[in-house]
């Protein structure tokens, strides 16, 4: 099946977010979409699928043009989805979700639910799945969730799949057997949109690579292009793609946690047995998939939860068993992983925010009363350090960018003498420009002698800023490996496998993205010669 | 990767004791104390030697059977050592991670019969188990209706408070109609139609307007309430006969079944809205769990989006869900009037918040839902038929019973209780 986008246009009152987009998709191609966070791919894909209306522009399957109201009209026209967020009901078992909407049914509308489980087996089969129809989606770790999520889009016959950031929460080992999933699926003549925000995956997976900036196409790009070359056509000028620091230089400060355990509402362990130590002056990141304890381990340490054994402690103070209040004055900086439920509040003005931890004291409370001049010319002047992009520090902090609003967490966090920096997903959803700003001062504060813990599901980021890495599968930590690990050990270690075993297997069966950077390496040192 | 799959085994498959929960002590400890203040009470500072009377059946039953004399310190006592052998199992079943399964249903069973045995010691007239037993269904009746109502609601993801308002519309609007055309049933085709038009209001402010449910649903019940208030002074006082004097709903036997004995004529010799009720009870509990509409009205109300992306048609449905659920609990209001009883103000009288109470003890199914009403039906009856024969605890305490235990089965101690994902939510 053939699909072409002819001038779709998409704007959300004054925002334009698909600016006269063309594109074709012919079958048995990756054709991979490639655009920072919030370049217009997922509005795109919406359009696509159903979900919104395009205010202009004509979507044609095999030159013949079509409309979509909904899902469902897309879905009979051969398009299957797999969202960023899973599109998948928890408490219902994996046939069951997938015969949603096309229920096989029996008399009286019964399901019949082992012809639901017979479709299930059959896809399974012919892709090598390993899916057992009657498991809760619950419980299924979220790479295969995934899989039922392909399962779903391809027993409704799809010729399209459209696949939003797939490779997100995955380990690299999961990425590979996604990848062989995508060929497999490309070989037997489907066309499969690719959208992603990874060089490296284009580069190893895509057949043709289309870049979109700010809502419009920029241009086109091949597999052989440079993740250089491709970076400065995805943010529209050149970036550098590593994180420049120097060696760690250790200063004074110390954090140790110890036998650190954490438990969950019906009591099951989510921090079990943790303990590490991060030294002034290097950044300790904490790697894993999510929900593997991290986001339990940073609220113990922050006081927002009780741990029921083990001990947290900053230059030989106890901070288990204090507020929130004191651990904060004790010195530690603390960026949620969800900024706009956990780091702000949406409707405050950007200088309420800015010193919402410090709002009850001097120099911005006299007595009662807060000194308002004081807050309004402090928070220009962190705006202004912070290059927060704002039109007044009036404005109410919603109607900011993601990353802008990320600035302000930091500008909070960081605007006081520190002696612990904890920060959660700091680049979570932000644009190249942003996460370049975050990371140099992440880096910033570790080379002013701050113990800095960094808690990330992004490989990528992980290897960029940390110094070492403590791996996370869980609620214990697998290992603490040097910050020069390979990426395939770090991938096996957030599957749960020891470190020693890690590298042996990850010597003895590289992935293929580790293949692809390996040739890629040697073409770059042959070349000045 | 599929090990993964079960959170409770290690990598190497082997069962990871840490990663469990631990163990919970709380049920058998609680059957423990209560089965030490049982024996105090029920036992020890009984006085020796009385009778308890139970009567089995009525003069116009088939069967008959003789009033039972039990002496009352010696049946509590058995019924206790059965209460602590529970006890006792409950003990062996936590230490080994078994499921308690039944033995806290058991336990309270025998509870309460020793109970029973307890209060109706010495008392001439006995403890007239079948008239017990056919006021629970009674009394049951509206709440299983007006819980079946709030799991349709629920389950698609609209909170329906307003059950109250709906139980007294369709109750007002059965009274009417019947009396107005001499005909019972017509009465009952009318009574659906007033709770599903509260329902409508319901969904379209709900839905369309995204208004708070539970808000929509408490001003909704206050309407109906001010509406069948006034109506009732105004309307049905000045023409009592012709508008407020519904004709008596006739029961019928169920030949065979209801000879059963004790049980046989509460359950089978009945009007058509208890018939009725156990069709609906059985049709929703297979239709919610084993149809499409029901798969695709449970993915709704867990994960609408999820179910939009799949062609389904997430407001139409919940439209549906609400207007059909609201029907019920408005014929469930008939059975406040079946007896040819008139309309008065605030005949539901609170039963509507009840019937929500039993839908969450239920776990918003409709089999679980029937038994808690039945549940706090017996309470209700109990504490009438108490109260006529004469108990030693005052009755009023009694009947809070039931909802105690409900404020303890909603805050969780009773296992867990997981609502739908997305109810209160509006979509999009």
């Amino acid at each position: 099946m053939k699909l072409e986008l002819r001038g779709i246009t998409k704007r959300f009152g004054d925002l334009v977010a698909n600016d006269r987009i063309d594109l074709t998709f012919e079958p048995g191609r990756i054709h991979a979409l490639l655009g920072e966070n919030g370049a217009g791919k997922s509005t795109l894909m919406n359009v696509l699928y159903g979900l919104y209306t395009p205010d202009e522009g004509q979507i044609l399957v095999n030159s013949e043009p079509v409309e979509f109201a909904g899902p469902g009209q897309a879905m009979a026209a051969g398009i299957g989805m797999v969202h960023q967020h899973f599109m998948l009901v928890p408490v219902f078992t994996v046939a069951e979700n997938v015969v949603l909407g096309h229920e096989p049914t029996g008399p009286l509308g019964l399901i019949g639910l082992d012809r639901a489980r017979a479709l299930v087996r059959d896809i399974s089969a012919r892709f090598g799945f390993d899916v057992d129809p009657d498991a809760l989606i619950e419980d299924l770790p979220v790479g295969v969730q995934q899989r039922v999520e392909i399962i779903k889009a391809l027993s409704r016959d799809a010729e399209v799949l459209i696949l939003d950031e797939p490779t997100a929460v995955l380990t690299p080992q999961e990425t590979d057997e996604l990848i062989e999933i995508m060929r497999q699926l490309r070989d037997a003549g489907t066309s499969i949109v690719f959208i992603t925000h990874k060089l490296r995956e284009v580069r190893a997976i895509a057949d043709e690579i289309t870049v979109i900036r700010r809502g419009k196409v920029v241009g086109t790009a091949t597999a052989q292009d440079t993740e250089a070359e491709l970076a400065s056509l995805m943010v529209g000028r050149a970036v550098s793609l590593g994180v420049e620091k120097a060696p760690a230089q250790l200063a004074d400060g110390e954090f140790t946690v110890s036998g650190l355990v954490v438990t969950d509402a019906v009591g099951r362990r989510v921090v079990d047995d943790v303990g590490f130590t991060v030294r002034g002056g290097e950044v300790l990141a904490i790697a894993g998939v999510q929900g593997n304890g991290q986001t339990e381990l940073t609220e113990a340490i922050l006081g927002l939860r009780t741990p029921i054994a083990g001990s947290i402690v900053l230059d030989g103070t106890e901070l288990t068993g204090l507020s929130v209040n004191d651990v904060l004055d004790s010195g530690v900086g603390f960026v949620p992983e969800d900024r706009s439920t956990d780091g702000l509040i949406g409707s405050f003005s950007v200088a309420e925010n800015i010193i919402l931890d410090q709002h009850d004291r001097p120099p911005y409370a006299r007595g009662i009363a807060m000194d308002l001049r004081v807050v309004r010319e402090r928070s220009e002047a962190f705006v202004e350090e912070f290059d927060v992009r704002t039109p007044s520090v009036e404005a109410p902090i919603s109607t900011l960018s993601g990353g802008n609003q990320q600035k302000v967490v930091l500008a909070r966090e960081m605007s006081r003498p520190l002696k612990l920096f904890i920060a959660s997903q700091p680049t979570r959803g932000l644009d190249v420009g942003s996460i370049e700003f975050v990371h140099k001062r992440i880096v910033a504060e570790r080379d002013h002698g701050t113990p800095v813990i960094i808690v990330s599901t992004e490989l990528d980021e992980v290897m960029a800023l940390a110094d070492r890495i403590a791996v996370m599968y869980r609620g214990k930590i697998i290992g603490i490996v040097g910050g020069d690990v390979d990426r395939d050990v770090l991938g096996l270690m957030m599957a749960g496998v020891a470190p020693e075993s890690a590298e042996q297997e990850a010597a003895e069966h590289p992935t293929l993205l580790h293949e692809a950077d390996v040739i890629a390496d040697d073409q770059q040192s042959e070349e000045p010669s | 990767m599929s090990q993964l799959a079960n959170p409770r085994l290690t990598p190497d498959g082997l069962l990871d004791e840490k990663a469990m929960a631990p163990v919970s002590w709380r049920t058998p400890i609680i059957l423990g104390v209560i089965s030490i203040v049982g024996l105090l009470a029920f036992v020890i500072f009984t006085h020796p030697g009385r009778i308890s009377r139970i009567v089995v059946s009525r003069s116009a039953d088939a069967i008959q059977i003789g009033t039972l004399h039990l002496p009352s310190q010696g049946s509590a006592l058995v019924l206790l050592v059965v209460a602590f052998g529970l006890t006792g199992l409950s003990f062996w079943a936590t230490l080994n991670r078994r499921r308690l399964g039944v033995i806290p249903i058991a336990f309270g069973i025998v509870m309460l019969f020793a109970f029973l045995i307890w209060a109706v010691a010495g008392n001439t007239g006995g403890l007239p188990l079948p008239l017990l037993l056919s006021t629970t269904i009674t009394a049951a009746v509206p709440l299983v209706f007006g819980a079946l109502a709030g799991v349709l609601c629920e389950r698609s993801g609209i909170i329906n408070i307003a059950i109250e308002g709906q139980l007294l519309a369709g109750a007002f609007l059965c009274v009417v109609v019947s009396s107005a055309t001499g005909n019972p049933y017509i009465g009952l085709i009318a009574a659906p139609i007033a709770g599903a038009l509260v329902g409508l209001l319901l969904a379209v402010f709900s839905i369309k307007y995204r208004v708070d449910q539970i808000i929509v649903g408490v001003v909704l019940n206050v309407l109906v309430l001010g509406l069948t208030n006034y109506l009732f002074s105004t309307v049905l006082t000045q023409n009592p006969q012709g508008l407020n004097n519904p004709p008596r709903m006739p029961s019928f036997a169920i030949p065979g079944l209801s000879e059963i004995p004790v049980i046989g004529p509460a359950l089978f010799n009945q009007t058509v809205i208890v018939y009725v009720m156990y069709v609906v009870v059985a049709v929703l509990q297979v239709m919610l769990f084993r149809s499409r509409w029901g798969l695709r009205v449970r993915a709704v109300g867990e994960h609408p989006k999820a179910a939009d992306t799949v062609g389904i048609k997430v407001n139409r449905t919940r439209y549906r869900n609400v207007v059909l659920g609201s029907a019920i609990a408005g014929f469930g209001g008939s059975a406040f009037v079946a007896a040819a009883l008139p309309f008065t103000k605030e005949v539901s009288a609170g039963r509507g918040y009840i019937a929500l109470a039993a839908m969450i003890l239920g776990r918003w199914s409709p089999t679980g839902a029937l038994a808690a009403a039945l549940l706090f039906g017996f309470a209700d009856s109990l504490n009438r038929v108490l109260g006529n024969i004469g108990s030693p605890v005052p009755y009023e305490l009694l009947a809070m019973l039931p909802y105690l235990a409900t404020i303890f089965a909603v805050a969780g101690l009773v296992g867990r209780i997981r609502p739908p994902a997305a109810e209160g939510k509006p979509y999009p």
